[in-house]
C-alpha cells in the first residue's frame, strides 16, 4: 500500500510523501485481523478452550503501534511517524480507561439485578434473616437519614463561607480559608470518621460510641469543602454589573446577595449540593467507624447503630454465613443500589445546570 | 438635597440585617478552620495512650508505636507510589486525549465518562477488584513469575488469589485517575492558544506541538494534581481493606500473598473489634495519615496557587 503511494506518478505534490488518508484505520484493522488469525491457529491446534478476543485486541493494537510507526517512518519520515505513534498511544489511554468503568457498570448489573429485583430487598431489613431473603431497607433508610442531617449542615455553612469569600472576604483571613478548604477535600474520608469518633467518646465519655448524628458530622467534614468550592465558582459568575445596579438602588449589602445573587447563581449552587451528596453517600469507612453496623431498622439519629448502604455492602461482603452465595448477592444488589443513586444525583444536576444556568455571553 | 448629601458621610448606614449577615458568613467561614483544627487535636488528645503503650497492648509482636505503624506507613506509601506509577502516564494521555485529539464537539462528554469513575463509590470499586480484576490477574500473574521472577520485585512464590498489592494499585489507580485527569485536562486547556498556533504554523507536527508548547506549559499543573492523586490514593480505605490480603511487615514484592497493608485499610478492618489501648493506637495510626495526607495537599495546593499568581491563567 504505501509503496504504490510513493512509486505512482504523482497526481498532486502536495500529497507526496503522505499515507493515503484512510491508512490509519484501516493498519489498524488488518493487525487485529492478523491477530486474530495468530490466536485462532493457537486455539485450533493447542486445543485451547476459547478464542482469547483480549489478547486479540490487546496484541493487535501494539502490533498497529509498531506497524502504523514502521509505515509512517518510511514514508514520511521520522517526526510524523512519532506523531503518529503519539496519537495511537493517547487514544488508547482513553480506551483503556474505559474498560474499568464499563466492566465495573456491568459486573455490577448482572451480579446485582436477581438480588435487587426481589420483592422483599426494599421492604425489609435484615433482622433475624440467617442465608438468604431479607433486605435492605434499613440500610438505605440509614443512608437518607445520615446523607440528608449531614446536607443540613453542611449547605448553610459551605454557602455562607463561600459568601464570605466571594463577597465580604479581604485579606488574611480570606486567603487562609481558600486555602483549607481546598486542603480539606483532601483529608482521607476515614480520617473525618476517626475524628467524629475521637470527638463523641470524649463528650459521652464512652469509648464505644455509635450512632447516626456522628456519622452525619464525619460526611459534613468532608461535604462542607466541595460545597464551599462549588458555590464560590458559581457567585463569581455573578455579574459585578447586577450587584452594582442594586447597590445604586439602595439595596442593603445582605439584601441584594439574597435576592440578586444568591437567585442568579442557584442553578449552579443547586448542582454543586447535589454533585457534593453524591461524593459523600457512598463513603464507606468514617461510617462504618461512627455510625456502626446492625440488621435492624433504626430510625433515630442519636443513639444506637445504624446500618447505611455502603456499609451495608461491605458486610455482607465481609461478614458471609453459611449460605455465601446470599450474602454475595445482596452486597452487589446494594452496590447497584448506590451506584443507581448516584447516577441519578449526577444526572439530575447536570439537567438542572443545563436547563437553568443563566445565559453569559461568552 | 444635594448639600444635604455631601454633609454626611459616604459610608453607607450599617444595618442591623448587614450586621448579622456579614457576622454570620465570618463565623460559617472561620467555623471551617475551626474543623480543620480540631480534627488535629481530638485525634491527638484520643491518640495520646498509644504513645506510651506497652508491648502487650499491640496485636502481633511490636515494641513500641512506632515500629507498629512503620510497615503501614510503608506500605501506604508504597501502594499509592505504584498507583501514581499507573495512573499518571495514562492520565496525562487521557487528558491530551480530551483536549487536543478528541472533535471539539464530543469533548465536553468524554470528560464527563472520565468523571463518572469519580462517582463510583469505593466499596463498589472493592468488590469489583475483589470479584473480577484478581481473578482476571491471578494467571497473568503466575506467568510473570515464570518468566521474570529473577526480577526481585516479581519474585514468587505467586499469590494463588491475586489480591496482592499489585491488584491494589491497579484498583487505587482506576479511582484517583479521574482527579488527575481532571486537572491536567483544565491545565492543558490553558495552554495560550498563540504558542500552539505559532508551533503549529512552524511546521511542527501536533506531538511536537504538545512536547513544546503544552507540556512545558502545564508541568506545574502535572505535578501537583499528581499530589492531589496521591493525597487520595494515601487515604482510600475500602478498596485496600477489600481486595488485599494483608501482613503487617515491609516486603517489596508486588506478586506474593504477603502484602504490607496501609493505615487506613487497617483502621477499617481492626476498628470494629478494637477497645481500650487498641483504640487509641488506631487513632494514633490515623493521626500519622492525616499528617501524611495534609502534608501532600498543601505542598500541592501551594504549587498550584504560586503557579495561578504568574501565569495569568485563571
Amino acid at each position: 500500500m504505501s509503496t504504490t503511494t510513493v512509486a505512482a506518478p504523482l497526481t498532486n505534490s502536495l500529497t507526496a510523501g503522505k499515507l493515503p488518508k484512510h491508512s490509519a484505520p484501516i493498519v489498524l484493522l488488518a493487525s487485529w485481523l492478523v491477530t486474530g488469525a495468530v490466536f485462532l491457529i493457537m486455539q485450533i491446534s493447542g486445543g485451547g478452550s476459547s478464542f482469547n478476543i483480549t489478547g486479540t485486541l490487546f496484541f493487535g493494537t501494539v502490533l498497529y503501534c509498531i506497524a502504523i510507526y514502521l509505515l509512517s517512518f518510511f514514508v514520511e519520515g521520522g517526526r510524523k511517524a512519532k506523531d503518529r505513534l503519539v496519537t495511537a498511544l493517547v487514544t488508547a489511554a482513553f480506551v483503556i480507561a474505559l474498560i474499568p468503568l464499563v466492566s465495573l457498570i456491568a459486573t455490577t448489573v448482572i451480579n446485582g439485578l436477581p438480588a435487587f429485583l426481589t420483592p422483599t430487598f426494599f421492604t425489609s431489613s435484615q433482622r433475624n434473616v440467617v442465608g438468604a431473603g431479607g433486605g435492605a431497607l434499613h440500610a438505605v433508610m440509614g443512608t437518607l437519614l445520615v446523607t440528608g442531617l449531614a446536607t443540613v449542615i453542611s449547605v448553610p455553612i459551605g454557602l455562607l463561607s463561600a459568601i464570605y469569600l466571594t463577597e465580604y472576604g479581604r485579606g488574611r483571613l480570606a486567603r487562609a480559608i481558600t486555602f483549607f478548604v481546598d486542603v480539606m477535600t483532601g483529608i482521607p474520608s476515614i480520617v473525618a470518621g476517626l475524628f467524629a469518633f475521637a470527638l463523641f467518646a470524649l463528650i459521652f465519655n464512652d469509648p464505644g460510641v455509635r450512632f447516626g448524628f456522628g456519622g452525619a458530622i464525619a460526611l459534613s467534614v468532608l461535604m462542607i469543602p466541595v460545597v464551599v468550592r462549588s458555590s464560590e465558582e458559581m457567585l463569581k459568575l455573578v455579574p459585578n454589573e447586577l450587584r452594582e445596579a442594586a447597590f445604586a438602588l439602595g439595596v442593603p449589602k445582605w439584601l441584594t446577595i439574597l435576592k440578586v445573587v444568591l437567585p442568579t447563581s442557584l442553578a449552579g449552587i443547586v448542582t454543586g449540593v447535589m454533585i457534593s451528596i453524591s461524593r459523600v453517600i457512598g463513603e464507606t469507612a468514617p461510617l462504618l467507624i461512627i455510625a456502626g453496623f446492625t440488621s435492624s431498622m433504626n430510625y433515630d439519629l442519636f443513639s444506637d447503630r445504624m446500618m447505611t448502604l455502603p456499609v451495608f455492602v461491605y458486610t455482607q461482603y465481609a461478614n458471609q454465613g453459611s449460605d455465601t452465595q446470599a450474602y454475595i448477592d445482596r452486597a452487589w444488589a446494594g452496590a447497584l443500589t448506590l451506584i443507581v443513586i448516584v447516577m441519578l444525583l449526577n444526572a439530575i444536576a447536570r439537567l438542572i445546570a443545563k436547563l437553568f444556568s443563566p445565559k453569559l455571553g461568552r | 438635597m444635594t448639600t444635604a448629601v455631601a454633609r454626611d458621610s459616604i459610608r453607607a448606614p450599617q444595618r442591623m440585617g448587614d450586621r448579622i449577615f456579614s457576622t454570620a458568613t465570618v463565623v460559617a467561614g472561620s467555623l471551617i478552620l475551626a474543623v480543620l483544627a480540631a480534627v488535629a487535636v481530638f485525634l491527638l488528645l484520643q491518640s495520646l495512650p498509644a504513645f506510651v503503650a506497652t508491648p502487650d497492648d499491640f496485636r502481633g509482636e511490636f515494641s513500641n508505636f512506632w515500629s507498629y505503624v512503620w510497615p503501614l506507613a510503608f506500605g501506604t506509601l508504597w501502594s499509592a507510589f505504584l498507583a501514581l506509577l499507573i495512573a499518571v502516564p495514562l492520565a496525562i494521555g487521557i487528558a491530551l486525549f480530551i483536549s487536543h485529539y478528541a472533535p471539539r464537539k464530543l469533548s465536553q462528554g468524554l470528560g464527563y465518562i472520565i468523571d463518572l469513575l469519580a462517582a463510583v463509590p469505593s466499596v463498589v470499586f472493592g468488590l469489583w477488584g475483589i470479584g473480577v480484576l484478581a481473578p482476571l490477574l491471578q494467571p497473568f500473574y503466575t506467568s510473570l513469575v515464570e518468566w521474570f521472577g529473577w526480577i526481585p520485585l516479581f519474585a514468587g512464590p505467586v499469590s494463588g488469589t491475586g489480591r496482592t498489592v499489585l491488584t491494589v494499585a491497579i484498583v487505587l489507580a482506576v479511582m484517583v485517575l479521574p482527579i488527575i485527569t481532571a486537572i491536567c485536562r483544565e491545565i492543558f486547556l490553558q495552554t495560550p492558544v498563540l504558542y500552539e498556533e505559532a508551533s503549529l504554523a512552524l511546521g511542527a507536527t501536533r506531538w511536537e506541538m504538545i512536547a513544546m508548547a503544552v507540556l512545558p506549559f502545564g508541568r506545574s499543573g502535572i505535578i501537583s494534581a499528581s499530589m492531589l492523586g496521591l493525597g487520595r490514593a494515601l487515604g482510600e480505605t475500602m478498596a485496600v481493606a477489600m481486595v488485599l490480603s494483608p501482613s503487617p511487615q515491609v516486603i517489596f514484592q508486588l506478586l506474593t500473598s504477603q502484602n504490607p497493608t496501609t493505615i487506613a485499610a487497617n483502621i477499617a478492618l481492626n476498628f470494629p473489634e478494637a477497645h481500650g489501648t487498641g483504640v487509641s493506637i488506631l487513632l494514633a495510626t490515623g493521626l500519622v495519615l492525616f499528617v501524611i495526607t495534609l502534608a501532600v495537599n498543601m505542598i500541592a495546593r501551594l504549587i498550584i496557587n504560586r503557579r495561578k499568581a504568574f501565569s495569568g491563567a485563571n
